[in-house]
This record gives C-alpha cells, structure tokens and sequence, in this order.
C-alpha cells in the first residue's frame, strides 16, 4: 500500500468518525462538505475532519482509497459511507442514526 | 444541452436504459470555486430511475455512474448531485 493509503487507514481507523472535506467543519468551503457538516453537528456526532484543500495526495488518494471521485466522503469505524447525497439520504430515512447506533458512535440528537 | 450533459445522457442512457433521466446543469451556483471550469458543464444534478439499481446499495448504485463517467471526470466534470432510484421506488 502506498503511503499516502497508509496515512488514510490510519485516519480512518483511529478516528470513529472522519469526514474527508474541502475547507474544515468551521469553515467550509464546498457546499456539499458543509452540507454533511452540518448534518453531523446537528445529531451531535463528534468527528475529525480532514481537509484535502491543503493535502493534494490526500485529495487524490482518498479517491483512490475509496474507489469514489468526488469529495466529502464519509468514513465510520473505517466504513465508507458515501458522499453528500447519501449521508443527506440515509439521514432523512434515520438509517444514519442507525449506523452511529450499530457501530457504537454516540449520537446527541437535539430533541 | 452542452456537449458534457449530451456525453452524460448518451452514456448513462446506453448502460442503464433508464426509465428516467433528469440532467440538471447546476455550474453558475458554483460559479467561482475552485472546482468550477471556464464555460461551465462542471457540476450537475442527475435524476435516473433504471431497474439495474434493483438490489444494490446505495454506494453500490453511486458507483455504477461514476464508473461509467470517468472520462468525463477526468475531462472536467467535478461533481454531481445524483438520485439513483429504481422504477419501484419512484413508484
């Protein structure tokens, strides 16, 4: 495995929750990475985001790492997920909550 | 229809033989990132209900379109917001 794939297994196996991501969660800077953003912070779900705008092998080898072209990605417990459309989706559904459940990710969803 | 929402139609429309198939160009809201080109055709929403999605996750489905755009990935387009439903579940 090449390094920059180590680096990411290594994100995405110490961290419970990563979010691959244009910009951070304070600031995004892609309308998709802060759409997930804001999906996570408001079911209360602490998670590492790493930003790819300042790490080009990273922008490049999570695309490879996941078999995914695009940018956010979302990682649990070293699962990918998937990208805006999918988080949006399955949070809509609560298949999301679930998945933080199953996995034994605590989630603090304002009532 | 510019010439990447044609090559999207074309290819998607061959492999997937969709029921539906809504391409939006979304490029002017993204006007100014980083990701959007000169002439616009980078960002688009594409709505395909196809019966091959019957039986895949939702990655699974996600991963079928891309695949099948990577030239034009590699050519510029940079994103789309994707709706992949089969014919059951657009009812």
């Amino acid at each position: 495995m090449s390094d920059v794939a180590n680096r990411i297994k290594e994100e995405v196996t110490t961290n419970d929750v990563v979010l691959f991501m244009k910009g951070t969660p304070v600031f995004p800077q892609c309308g998709f990475s802060a759409a997930v953003v804001e999906v996570l912070d408001h079911m209360g779900v602490r998670f590492k985001g790493v930003n790819v705008l300042v790490d080009p092998a990273i922008r490049q080898g999570i695309k490879e790492f996941s078999d995914w072209p695009t940018i956010p990605q979302l990682y649990v417990k070293g699962e990918f997920i998937g990208g805006c459309d999918i988080v949006r989706e399955m949070y809509e559904t609560g298949e999301l909550e679930q998945v933080f459940k199953d996995k034994g990710v605590a989630v603090q969803q304002a009532a | 229809m510019g010439a990447m929402a044609a090559a999207i139609d074309r290819k998607l429309s061959a492999a997937l033989a969709p029921a539906r198939l809504v391409i939006i160009d979304d490029s002017a809201k993204h006007a100014g990132h980083a990701g959007a080109r000169e002439g616009g055709e980078s960002h688009f929403t594409v709505d395909i209900v196809s019966a091959a999605f019957a039986g895949k996750s939702r990655v699974a489905r996600q991963r079928m379109v891309y695949g099948l755009l990577k030239e034009e990935f590699d050519a510029g387009l940079h994103a789309l917001a994707l709706i992949t439903r089969t014919p059951d579940e657009a009812g």
